[in-house]
C-alpha cells in the first residue's frame, strides 16, 4: 500500500478578481522507502505541491479538491491541532535555507529536544541522548559537545545537518525536502544527498524531494514527476524521464540543461516562457511553446496517459503510440 | 610565459579586506587588525574572442576577481593589462572612461540589478548618455532598439518597466544595457544562476551568438560546472583566493589534474548515469580568516604529506596545464 496518496488535489488562491488555480488535477502516491523527485521551473506550482501535504499552505490558498492520504488516512481536512501533531511526528519537513529554518535564539539541543519531547513520551534525559544521537546520525562531528551550540556557529552544511535531525526526530514515515540543497555548494550538496539516500535507506522512510536540479534528481530518487504550469506533465521511474522522455516538455526540458558529460555546441532552448497563472492557454498549457502542436492540443487538455514506461500528459501518447 | 597575443592580463591581482571589529572595541578588548585575504595572487590570460570561466564554491574570491577586473575594486598588490594598457593606472585618469566603456559587467541578478522606477530605454540608454556617445534623443531610441534586438527583445519593449518582464528577459535587458557602449570584454558574474533551465539556454545561447558576431571576450564566473564546460574556452578553478588550476576546457574536464578540481567533478550530480556511487566528498571551505597552513586544501586532501602542510603550493606549468600542486608536480598523483 502507499504511504502518501494524492487524489486529484487542486489548490486554490481565491483574489478580488477571481480564482487562481496553482495547482490543477494532481495525482501521484508515494511507497514507503521510496524517493519521489518532483523537478519543474519556478512557479510550475511544486513548493505548493509539498506544502500541501505539510498542511502549511499560505492563506488565502487552500485545497479546493481533491484528496491527500497518509497510510490510507485523509490528512488534507484535519483541523488545525490534530495536523499539527502529524506534522513532525508522521511527515518531517526540511526546507531551502537551514537559516531561516533554525530558530537562533535557542541551542539546536533545545530545538530538538523539545521537537522529541513534543511527540515522543521520553524524559528529558532520554530527549537529550536521542538528539545526541541524531546529530551523530547526521554526520556531525563531537556531537556531544556541539549540542549546546546556536545555529550561527554552525557552516551551512552543518546547519542542513541540524535541520534534517529535526526533520527525523519524531521518526516520521514521510520527508517532505524542498529543495534541500540548492543553498549549499556541490560539494556539500554531495554529502547531503548521500545523508538523505542513506538515512531513507536505514530507517524505510518515503522521501519526497522537490529540486529544481535533474541532477540531484537523477543521483537521489527512484521516480520523478515532472512538473508545468501547476499540472503534472510526466511522471515515471527516473531513468525512462531522463533518457527516454515521452512529454515534449520533459524533452525540451532535459535537452536544454548543459551536462558536464558532453560537449554541446547549441543549448536547446524552449522559446518563450512558462504561462501566468491567470493566462493559462486553453487545452495543454504547453501547446503555445510546444513544437508538436496539433489541433486537439489547443481545445482538450490532456490527463496523464500510458507512454512507453512513464505516464505523460499529452495527446501524442493517446492509445499508447506516438502519432 | 608572457604571450602578446593575450587581450586580458591578469598578474598576480590581490585583494585584501579589513574585517577588523571597530577601533574603541580593538583598543579595550585588545584584539588585532583582521585581514581577510579575499584574493590572494591570481594570474591569467584570455585571448580576444575567448572565454575563460571562473570556478569555486562560496567564498572561493571569484566575484572579487571579476570586480577587480572592471575597477570597482581597487587591487591591493597586482594589476590588470588589458590591450597592452594597465587598466587600473588608466581607470584613475580622465581617459579612464574610454577604458571603462570598453569593459562591462553582467551581474547575477536581474531582479536587483535594473532601477525597478527606470523604463528600459532609460536603462539601456544611459550608459550611452553618460559616456557622451549618442546625445540626440531620437538616434538613442533607435540604438537602443537594436540592442533590444540583437539580446532578442523587441524595440516595442522600450517604454515598458522592468517588472513587466520575465527573469530571463530581464538578464537579456542586463545585457543589452552591457552591450550599448560596444565593449570589447564582458565580465559576467554568475549570469545565469539566478535563472531557470530553459531560460537559462536561451541566455547561453544568445551570449555565445554574441561572443561569434562581435568577437567579445568573456570572463564567465560560475559555480556550476556544467555551465561552464558549455560556454567556456579555459577554466580556471579557485580555492580560498588563488587558482588552483588553469586549464584548457577539453584538458579539464577529460583528466582533471588537482585534487580540488578532482573532487568537484565528482561531486557533481549527473544526469546520465544514475545509482553510481560517489566518491565520498568530506570537510567543507575552511574559514577564509583563519586559512590552514600551505597548501589551503591539504586538510581535506588525501594525497597530503608534511610538504603540502608547510609549503604552499605555486602554480607551474605541469603535464601541459598549469597546476598548484606539490602532488602532481612531485608525481604522487
Amino acid at each position: 500500500m502507499s504511504l502518501l496518496e494524492v487524489k486529484n488535489l487542486v489548490v486554490e488562491f481565491p483574489n478580488r478578481r477571481g480564482t487562481l488555480r496553482a495547482l490543477d488535477d494532481i495525482s501521484f502516491a508515494i511507497a514507503p522507502g521510496e524517493i519521489l523527485g518532483v523537478v519543474g521551473e519556478s512557479g510550475a506550482g511544486k513548493s505548493l505541491t509539498g506544502a500541501a501535504i505539510i498542511g502549511l499552505l499560505e492563506p488565502p490558498g487552500r485545497v479546493a479538491g481533491g484528496q491527500i492520504l497518509l497510510e490510507g488516512q485523509r490528512v488534507d481536512n484535519l483541523p488545525y491541532e490534530q495536523m499539527r501533531h502529524i506534522r513532525g511526528r508522521k511527515i518531517g519537513a526540511i526546507f531551502q535555507d537551514p537559516l531561516t529554518s533554525l530558530n537562533p535564539l535557542y541551542s539546536i539541543g533545545r530545538q530538538l529536544t523539545e521537537t522529541i519531547q513534543t511527540h515522543l513520551p521520553v524524559s528529558y534525559e532520554e530527549a537529550r541522548k536521542r538528539a545526541i544521537g541524531l546529530l551523530e546520525d547526521t554526520g556531525i562531528p563531537a556531537a556531544a559537545e556541539r549540542i549546546d551550540h546556536y545555529p550561527h556557529q554552525f557552516s551551512g552544511g552543518m546547519r542542513q545537518r541540524v535541520v534534517i535531525a529535526l526533520a527525523l526526530a519524531a521518526e516520521p514515515k514521510l520527508i517532505v525536502a524542498d529543495e534541500p540543497t540548492t543553498a549549499l555548494d556541490v560539494s556539500i550538496q554531495a554529502q547531503i544527498i548521500t545523508l538523505l539516500k542513506r538515512i531513507c535507506k536505514d530507517r524505510g522512510a518515503a522521501v519526497m524531494l522537490i529540486t529544481h536540479d535533474m541532477g540531484v534528481i537523477a543521483e537521489t530518487c527512484d521516480r520523478v514527476a515532472v512538473m508545468y504550469a501547476g499540472r503534472i506533465a510526466e511522471i515515471g521511474p527516473v531513468h525512462e524521464v531522463i533518457n527516454q522522455p515521452a512529454h515534449p516538455y520533459t524533452e525540451g526540458l532535459m535537452a536544454a540543461i548543459p551536462d558536464i558529460t558532453v560537449d554541446r555546441e547549441r543549448l536547446n532552448q524552449i522559446d518563450g516562457a512558462m504561462p501566468r497563472l491567470n493566462a493559462i492557454p486553453a487545452g495543454c498549457a504547453y501547446n503555445p511553446r510546444c513544437t508538436k502542436t496539433f489541433d486537439r492540443c489547443k481545445v482538450d487538455r490532456p490527463d496523464l496517459m500510458a507512454a512507453g514506461a512513464t505516464r505523460a500528459a499529452c495527446w501524442l501518447h493517446e492509445s499508447g503510440g506516438v502519432r | 610565459m608572457s604571450n602578446s597575443r593575450a587581450f586580458v592580463q591578469a598578474h598576480d591581482l590581490a585583494k585584501t579586506f579589513d574585517v577588523s571589529v571597530p577601533w574603541l572595541n580593538r583598543v579595550i578588548e585588545r584584539r588585532p587588525r583582521q585581514l581577510l585575504n579575499a584574493v590572494d595572487g591570481v594570474s591569467f590570460e584570455i585571448e580576444k574572442g575567448k572565454t575563460l570561466a571562473l570556478v569555486g564554491e562560496s567564498g572561493c574570491g571569484k566575484s572579487t576577481v571579476a570586480r577587480l577586473l572592471v575597477g570597482l575594486y581597487e587591487p591591493t598588490r597586482g594589476g590588470l593589462t588589458f590591450d597592452g594598457q594597465d587598466a587600473h593606472a588608466a581607470f584613475k585618469t580622465p581617459e579612464g572612461r574610454k577604458l571603462r566603456r570598453r569593459i562591462q559587467m553582467i551581474f547575477q541578478d536581474p531582479y536587483a540589478s535594473l532601477n525597478p522606477r527606470w523604463i528600459v530605454e532609460d536603462i539601456v540608454g544611459e550608459p550611452l548618455k553618460e559616456h557622451g556617445i549618442i546625445t540626440d534623443s531620437a538616434q538613442l531610441k533607435q540604438r537602443v532598439g537594436e540592442l533590444l534586438k540583437s539580446v532578442g527583445l523587441s524595440p516595442l519593449d522600450m517604454v515598458k518597466y522592468p517588472h513587466q518582464f520575465s527573469g530571463g528577459q530581464r538578464q537579456r535587458i542586463s545585457i543589452a544595457r552591457a552591450l550599448a557602449t560596444e565593449p570589447e570584454f564582458l565580465v559576467c558574474d554568475e549570469p545565469t544562476s539566478a535563472l531557470d533551465v530553459s531560460v537559462q539556454a536561451q541566455v547561453l545561447n544568445i551570449m555565445k551568438d554574441l561572443q561569434q558576431k562581435q568577437g567579445l571576450t568573456y570572463l564567465f564566473i560560475s559555480h556550476n560546472l556544467a555551465v561552464v564546460r558549455h560556454v567556456s574556452d579555459e577554466v580556471g578553478v579557485m580555492y580560498l583566493g588563488r587558482l588552483v588550476e588553469l586549464a584548457p576546457k577539453q584538458a579539464l574536464f577529460a583528466t582533471p589534474q588537482h585534487p580540488y578540481t578532482r573532487m568537484l567533478l565528482d561531486a557533481i550530480p549527473k544526469m546520465h548515469d544514475t545509482g553510481r556511487q560517489r566518491t565520498p566528498v568530506s570537510g567543507e571551505v575552511p574559514n577564509p580568516l583563519n586559512p590552514p597552513t600551505g597548501c589551503t586544501f591539504h586538510p581535506r586532501c588525501q594525497h597530503a604529506n608534511d610538504r603540502c602542510k608547510s609549503q604552499r603550493p605555486q602554480l607551474l606549468e605541469l603535464r601541459g596545464v598549469k597546476i598548484a600542486c606539490h602532488a602532481v608536480e612531485e608525481g604522487r598523483i
